[in-house]
């Protein structure tokens, strides 16, 4: 079996093995030893993968894989991975093993938590292993109905209106993609010849053009539902509000980075053109997105809602990136998609634990909570200060890429779009302090958070991992930067055959 | 009669005499001890299902008035499997005291309408199909009015005579016109005869008006609700599942082959009629409360969704909808066992009564779950790939609005079907439905419609299979 299967298999295995075992325990210890398997296979696939590419391997894709799965129409299980989709699965196995231990403590029809939180890994993996279309979709639906669940069962507040929100809304955007992806299937051969599935087949002939002008907008849409474009993003506040810990950190951190991965991998790789022409309209509303998103967080209350406006502002951000259409920016794009992933799941772990101990997620109610709760108060700090971009953090690596190909547009509205965003820096300062201030700083306002006691040991793993990523990231972004610009070379030279800018 | 011809016309040789045989053991059974005739019958049916499968050779017997071929015999197997799953759902409502006294009709009945229906579909004339068609409908109405002591049975039987007369009266005229026309009433002979001349266009309109009353399109699906909340709710679950897959298939093979002439035409009102269909079904299915009714809309948009199969008129539109009613049958039977075991447990059949069914049956509930993804269309299971392959045959002839519109009608019933998630699920009940333990009949026949969700959708085989047996128009 090929090693990138097996990043759909393990999860399954642990499946399979946490239905087998009786015990509340056996079954976090069952899931830890899963997902930490899967972390470690990620770490072998990075090092495979740079060794490969090392001894000269140029394809675009490696590791390629290609099942016949059904003849007419053309469907095949295919896998392949390039320098984006392998740092991807990285940070989904890193988020993920960081969320099982943040979910330590799920005390209600535990085992079903598991395989439901599992079952939508999944989907995340086979999604990003995928080279077949239908494939891909396949576990990209699989990827969003286990979230039902999740947040039906194990949520809190308007659970259930939340949930049946987020799954129609992701839901109604996966139905646009399916009918963007059969557009693009029987347009994937215009001189004639084999119909396919296959992205790498389908990049190397051009799509009419009349094709595209119809099924960009559908894929993109689509796509950017799940990237929370604006006005598409309102499902995100509700569901990441009321999602338990562990959810809100895969969702946040990894699911809607398949938003914007999708968006880029189908939408801009194959059908370039048309994404040249249409850009103007998604880049204002990604524009949108990013300013209004980061507007939204300032006036929240409530720390997930303050977080889940501050996710929709940053991935909107990796949206805009995608559309400059540029290896500066796309570049940025990816790198942001990494940092905003680590970033947002150590926010979410840390207002899980917060809330565990002070029941409460209104920033008014809490205060002070430095003196009392230090480890968790300085992990908050650092968390705030890698989402405004500080340097020597994950978060100032992307965005300053990302501003920077984006001023490689020299016309006036790219640089005017381009203004806009960068606004949403100041602006996410703002919001970030302020809770700093109110929440950590000052005296302790409620008499019962006196008491309250430090991070336990599966928590401080749970967030130690994360820091560490996102520090890594800060100081070192050499590596991941070059690992993923290699990989972007094939892609931007098709988008750049075509680019009328 | 020599061993090929048998082979040719096994299902319905073999039905007849597995009909026969529970007729004569019903004279030396004791009439309070009904078990051994229910195996008896459970039994000849596993084996009649089994031996469908025999290879056989194509062929045309009584002057081509009966036509086999490799589709039409998948059909049919098609038909049988969901016949046994019916049958052995329906073991333990069999069992209960008030149908003592007619389990073997139960079965007589329900075996005759599939004879019908076989003969439907092998039909290669039109006398041979309004026959078999005849057959397969009236014992069904006596099958629906089964619970004679509760008046909305009755209701619903007189109710489904009442409009299968009508259907077939305006079926029969379309025919006649026909007949009028072109002096005959074979299929191929009409096909290579037929026009588009305004009297024979008529004829074909009286006729499709006929199939979309079987098949309940809207708008002729008004009685469907009102006889599908009437009728037991295995029956419910046959004309549901069985009758709508039969009328299906003829109708699909009859507008490929008879009717190619006037492509243009029937893809024209299939296309209205489709979105009209899953939208009205959809929109309906939203508001019901109780079970039955829930399904029975349901159902119609499920009809809605098969005709995007024959709206391109193409090789893989025919696959898919032979596919798709294959999973249709396995997703809706597991919907329906669900329902039917609660209420046989139970006695409830409203989705409130589902309220923390998981706590209390999870078993159940992740059937019913696994069942109603298969209906809406979620990966992995089988329906999703059914629909996939529907969507895909009419994006294949360009008609991309359609699916579109499909696609956004699938969100909708994605949300009805979360709903019933949802009450056994998310919600808790101060009076859930009891803990219980389903017979082996149940279990096994429960079993088999999770594998075939499961397993359908991933063999690529069986699609393959199905498509090669397929023809475009």
């Amino acid at each position: 079996m090929d090693i990138l299967t097996l990043f759909v298999v393990i999860p399954v295995l642990t499946i399979t093995a946490i239905l087998f075992v009786k015990d509340i325990k056996h079954v976090r210890v069952v899931s830890a030893t899963g997902m930490g398997i899967q972390l470690i296979l990620a770490a072998v696939l990075v090092f495979m993968y740079l060794s490969a590419r090392k001894a000269g391997a140029d394809e675009q894709m490696l590791f390629v894989r290609d099942y016949l799965w059904f003849v007419n129409p053309n469907i095949h299980y295919a896998v392949g991975v390039d320098g984006i989709s392998v740092v991807m699965i990285a940070l989904t196995s890193v988020v993920l093993f960081a969320g099982i231990f943040a979910s330590w403590e799920v005390e209600f029809l535990t085992k079903e938590f598991f395989v439901s939180l599992i079952l939508l890994a999944t989907g995340v993996f086979g999604f990003f292993i995928s080279i077949d279309l239908f494939t891909m979709f396949l576990f990209y639906e699989l990827a969003v109905i286990p979230m039902y669940l999740l947040i039906g069962i194990w949520g809190s507040g308007p659970k259930e209106y939340s949930a049946m929100k987020l799954t129609l809304m992701l839901m109604g955007g996966s139905a646009l993609i399916l009918a963007g992806l059969l557009g693009i299937y029987f347009n994937s051969a215009p001189e004639g010849g084999q119909l396919t599935f296959n992205i790498l087949e389908i990049a190397k002939v051009t799509i009419p053009m009349s094709a595209q002008r119809l099924f960009f907008p559908l894929t993109f849409v689509g796509f950017g539902v799940l990237g929370a474009l604006f006005p598409f993003h309102t499902w995100s506040p509700d569901g990441h509000a009321s999602a338990p810990t562990a959810v809100s950190m895969l969702h946040a951190g990894v699911l809607m980075k398949l938003g914007g991965y999708g968006a880029f991998r189908v939408a801009i790789f194959l059908m370039p053109e048309a994404a040249a022409e249409l850009s103007w309209i998604f880049i204002i509303l990604t524009a949108t997105s990013v300013v209004y998103g980061a507007f939204g967080a300032i006036v929240q209350k409530d720390l997930k809602y303050i977080n889940a406006y501050s996710s929709v502002s940053h991935c909107g951000l990796v949206l805009f990136a995608i559309l400059m259409m540029n290896q500066t920016a796309l570049n940025g794009a990816v790198i942001q998609m990494i940092s905003h992933g680590l970033m947002t799941a150590l926010f979410f772990a840390l207002i899980g634990m917060l809330y565990g101990r002070t029941h409460t997620r209104m920033i008014n109610e809490m205060g002070g909570l430095m003196k009392v709760i230090p480890f968790l108060s300085v992990c908050y700090v650092i968390a705030g200060l890698a989402s405004l971009g500080l340097p020597g953090l994950s978060g100032f690596v992307a965005e300053m890429t990302i501003f920077v190909g984006a001023f490689q547009h020299t016309d006036v509205f790219h640089r005017v779009v381009t203004i806009v965003a960068v606004s949403s820096i100041v602006i996410t300062a703002v919001y970030i302090l302020r809770v700093v201030a109110i929440l950590l700083l000052g005296p302790t306002t409620d008499e019962h958070h006196e008491h309250l006691t430090d991070a336990k040991w599966f928590e401080k793993v749970s967030v130690v991992i994360l820091i560490g990523s996102v520090a890594g990231i800060g100081l070192a972004p050499y590596w991941l930067s070059s690992m993923i610009g290699t990989s972007l070379q094939p892609i931007v030279v098709k988008i750049l055959a075509t680019n009328p800018f | 009669m020599s061993l090929e011809t048998f082979l040719i016309m096994r299902h319905e040789l073999l039905l007849t005499a597995a009909l026969l045989v529970v007729l004569v053991a019903e004279l030396f059974s004791h009439p309070d001890k009904k078990g051994p005739i229910i195996t008896l019958s459970v039994v000849c049916f596993g084996i009649i299902t089994a031996l469908g499968f025999i290879p056989s050779p194509e062929g045309e017997l009584f002057g081509g008035m009966y036509v086999a071929s490799g589709s039409r015999l998948m059909m049919k197997n098609i038909l049988n499997i969901g016949v046994l799953l019916v049958i052995l759902q329906s073991v333990d409502w069999l069992r209960r005291g008030e149908n003592s006294d007619k389990t073997s009709e139960y079965f007589i009945l329900l075996v005759s309408t599939l004879i019908g229906m076989n003969f439907m579909i092998s039909s290669g004339h039109f006398l041979m199909f309004y026959i078999g068609l005849e057959l397969a409908t009236i014992p069904i109405a006596a099958l629906a009015a089964f619970d004679k002591y509760r008046n909305n049975s009755a209701e619903a039987g007189i109710k489904l005579i009442l409009i299968s007369a009508l259907s077939s009266g305006i079926l029969l005229y379309g025919l006649s016109m026909i007949y009028g026309t072109t002096g005959t009433f074979y299929f191929n002979e009409i096909a290579a005869v037929f026009s588009d001349s305004n009297l024979q266009i008529l004829g074909f309109i009286f006729f499709f008006t006929g199939m979309a009353f079987k098949i309940s399109i809207v708008p002729f699906h008004l009685w469907t609700a009102d006889v599908y909340e009437g009728a037991p709710i295995n029956i419910t679950a046959y004309l549901s599942v069985i009758s709508k897959g039969a009328a299906i298939f003829i109708f699909i093979i009859v507008l490929f082959t008879v009717f190619p002439v006037i492509v243009g035409t029937w893809q024209k009102a299939i296309y209205l009629l489709s979105i009209l269909t899953m939208t009205i079904g959809n929109l309906f299915a939203i508001r019901q409360q109780n079970l039955k009714r829930f399904l029975a809309f349901s159902s119609i948009s499920q009809a809605g969704y098969i005709l995007l199969g024959f709206v391109g008129g193409n090789q893989l539109g025919m696959a898919s909808v032979i596919y798709y009613v294959l999973v249709y049958i396995f997703s809706n039977l597991g919907a329906f066992g669900v329902v039917l075991a609660v209420s046989n447990a139970s006695g409830k059949e409203n989705i409130d009564d589902y309220n923390g069914l998981y706590h209390t049956n999870p078993k159940l509930s992740l059937i019913m779950m696994l069942a109603l993804f298969s209906l809406a269309g979620i990966p992995p299971v089988a329906g999703y790939f059914g629909k996939f392959f529907l969507f895909t045959a009419a994006a294949e002839k360009g008609f991309f609005t359609l699916v579109i519109i499909a696609v956004l009608n699938t969100i909708i019933s994605l949300y009805y079907y979360l709903l019933i998630v949802k009450a056994m699920f998310l919600l808790k009940s101060e009076t859930p439905v009891e803990k219980f333990r389903s017979t082996l009949y149940t279990r096994f026949a429960l079993g088999l419609c999770v594998a075939g969700i499961i397993v359908t959708g991933f063999a690529s085989t069986l699609f393959e299979f199905i498509r090669n047996l397929s023809f475009g128009v």
